[in-house]
């Protein structure tokens, strides 16, 4: 059985050289995939290519079978969701109506607002705890609340996929991990999440599907407690580390040999 | 699926959405809608504040009329057939001008408002209204073709070639909306010259036809001319509709947009070329009628509390009614009513500028 979602042989780029030639992935189905690897990897363009906002020079992405280029903007948007590394909130703009936004893909000139947007709006709410903020506007929260609205625009689009470019990158450690928590339920509730990530340990310790690439390339992909090794982390990185086992998750956990002078001194 | 995910919490009794705000709700097997009471009022106000302000406006001027004979003069075929046709004949199509004027420059401020995230980014300082105008005054002395279809295509291309200009420009693989107003300030400079240019080389005759055009007056002009204007505004603005529900979500960004279903290169391009189309319509009729553009939407947000200057009826009454104001001040003043709003408008600019940059600082 192939996946719903997966990238077959594609070629993506900017001007000059590809960043991706050939490179083909498929997300498994109801899978938390997170993809890894060193700046400028290719993870972050890998993920614009399958939300469509970088058209493959060659290949396609294909959802449920149909090559994703070929479904109406509307249609596509109503099964494969992105948050974003950065949008913008328009001034003034409360919560609520932020939310509502992203029932855009479900709505038409003659049903601007129904009631079943109204249900996905306050589920989203709900489903990201941030029900209470309904009435605040979105300039007046903090990072991590803000963080967590522009989810919540993105489970309002109710679709089966949802993906995630770098979610935590502006964010402390404790909204960090508040995030990646809210990410485990919602894959734990049916959505398929692919996440590009930085942080080596909370891929591994949360996604069900690790990818690893570099200069390209895919180097490994499976679940992380197989594949992450120090050679692997090594290969990738170029990064020297020992590899022990998370003691609260039971996941690898990856510790970086630098820093062992200051420990003699 | 996410529908599972989510059909947990929906087992739960949600409460409603708290919008903090009431709505008229509408929902039927076709049509669903929430429309915010807020806008309704607003709206209905700003209706009365154009039919009171047009009939008022109609007792002005030379003629006396009182405003009861303007009431009875519309309605009634028998009335004083002199009275009938200063107030049916010449007043009203100004009135209807000036309504049309502000509807159709104030939905073009909130497009370009909107496509920019800037409240200065509106056709009167991006250049798209001195470009109109450059189109018209060329046609309209240089080769002489002075009909409202003429002048409209002049304003048109006069527009839509600027907007070229400015986007190439300003375009730098991004578009920010910065450099478009910067490079839109720079452009309806040279292009205001150029229109001067020609202004001065012509015969004086042909110069202050030209002249009193490039004041923005719509005194003389008659149903004739309103006619062609009020065809060409229904169909932009029925064209211009869909951008009602695009712009907002574009606000967000392009990744935003383009996961949400919009291809923003598309919507921006056909926005821009609405907006040109409803400043050009309006140029080739009346000449420039500068800050409607500018200060209506903004206008209008503050008054409906929006999140967007970019609207329909709110926002298009916002502008008719300044308009028809305006023209009433321009009436009793007895000046263009481009006067009254440059005037006006250049107090809000000038407010807009000042408070625009102390929030930086």
């Amino acid at each position: 059985m192939t996946a719903s979602l997966l990238a077959r042989d594609i070629t993506l780029g900017y001007t000059g050289d590809p960043i991706i030639s050939g490179l083909s992935l498929e997300v498994p189905d109801n899978s938390f995939t997170i993809i890894i690897g060193p700046n400028a990897c290719g993870k972050s363009t890998l993920l614009r290519g399958f939300a469509r906002l970088l058209k493959p020079t060659t290949g396609a992405v294909l959802l449920d079978g149909a090559e994703l280029r070929s479904l109406k903007p509307k249609e596509a948007a109503r099964k494969l969701g992105l948050l974003p590394q950065s949008s913008i909130a328009p001034d003034g703009i409360t919560v609520a109506d932020l939310v509502g936004r992203g029932r855009f893909p479900h709505q038409n000139a003659m049903r601007t607002w129904s009631r079943e947007d109204e249900r996905a709006v306050a589920e989203a709410l709900d489903a990201t705890g941030t029900t209470e903020l309904s009435r605040r506007l979105v300039d007046e929260l903090s990072g991590g609340q803000r963080q967590r609205v522009w989810v919540a625009m993105a489970l309002a689009q109710q679709t089966g996929h949802l993906l995630l470019d770098e979610p935590t990158t502006f964010l402390d450690i404790a909204h960090q991990i508040d995030l990646m928590e809210l990410f485990a339920e919602l894959h734990q509730g049916g959505t398929t999440l692919v996440a590009v990530l930085h942080d080596l340990n909370h891929a591994a310790r949360y996604a069900t599907h690790l990818v690893a690439m570099r200069d390209g390339a895919i180097v490994a992909q499976g679940d992380p407690r197989e594949i992450i090794t120090a050679e692997l982390v090594e290969a990738v990185y170029d990064l020297p580390c020992s590899v022990i086992t998370d003691p609260i998750s039971g996941t690898p956990l990856v510790l970086p040999l630098g820093g062992r002078r200051a420990a003699v001194r | 699926m996410s529908v599972d995910n989510l059909s947990r919490a929906s087992r739960r009794e949600l409460p409603p959405v708290d919008f903090g705000r009431r709505h008229f709700r509408i929902e039927t097997r076709r049509i669903a809608a929430q429309i915010p009471a807020r806008s309704v009022v607003i709206s209905l106000i700003l209706l009365a504040v154009i039919l009171f302000g047009g009939l008022y406006s109609m007792t002005i001027g030379a003629y006396e009329v009182s405003f009861g004979e303007v009431m009875n003069a519309l309605v009634n075929p028998a009335a004083d057939p002199d009275i009938r046709q200063v107030v049916f004949e010449w007043r009203l199509p100004r009135v209807l001008f000036a309504v049309l004027c502000g509807a159709a420059l104030a939905m073009s401020g909130g497009i370009f408002q909107s496509l920019t995230r800037n409240p200065l980014g509106s056709p009167d300082i991006i250049g798209f209204g001195i470009g109109a105008q450059f189109g018209v005054t060329l046609l309209m002395l240089v080769f002489n073709l002075n009909t409202y279809a003429f002048k409209a295509v002049g304003a048109l291309a006069g527009g839509l070639f600027t907007a070229l200009l400015v986007y190439v420009l300003a375009n730098k693989n991004t578009m920010s909306s910065f450099r478009l107003i910067i490079v839109g300030i720079g452009v309806s400079a040279g292009l205001g010259s150029l229109t001067s240019w020609i202004l001065i080389t012509v015969s004086v005759e042909k110069a202050m036809m030209a002249a009193t055009w490039g004041a923005g007056s719509i005194a003389s002009l008659g149903f004739d001319q309103l006619v062609p204007a009020a065809i060409v505004f229904v169909l932009v603005a029925v064209v211009a509709l869909p951008l009602n529900r695009t712009l907002p979500v574009l606000e967000m960004g392009d990744d935003a947009a383009t996961a949400l279903g919009i291809n923003p290169a598309r919507t921006r391009l056909s926005a821009m070329i609405i907006g040109v189309a409803l400043v050009a319509l309006v140029t080739a009729a009346a000449g420039p009628i500068s800050f409607i553009a500018l200060a209506a939407p903004q206008i209008a947000q503050r008054l409906i509390r929006s999140n967007t200057p970019m609207g329909t009826i709110p926002v298009m009454l916002t502008g008719a009614a300044l308009v028809v104001v305006s023209d009433a001040a321009a009436q009793l003043l007895e000046v263009p009513v481009g006067v009254v709003t440059v005037s006006v408008g250049g107090l809000y600019l000038a407010w807009l500028l000042a408070r625009q940059y102390s929030r930086r600082s």
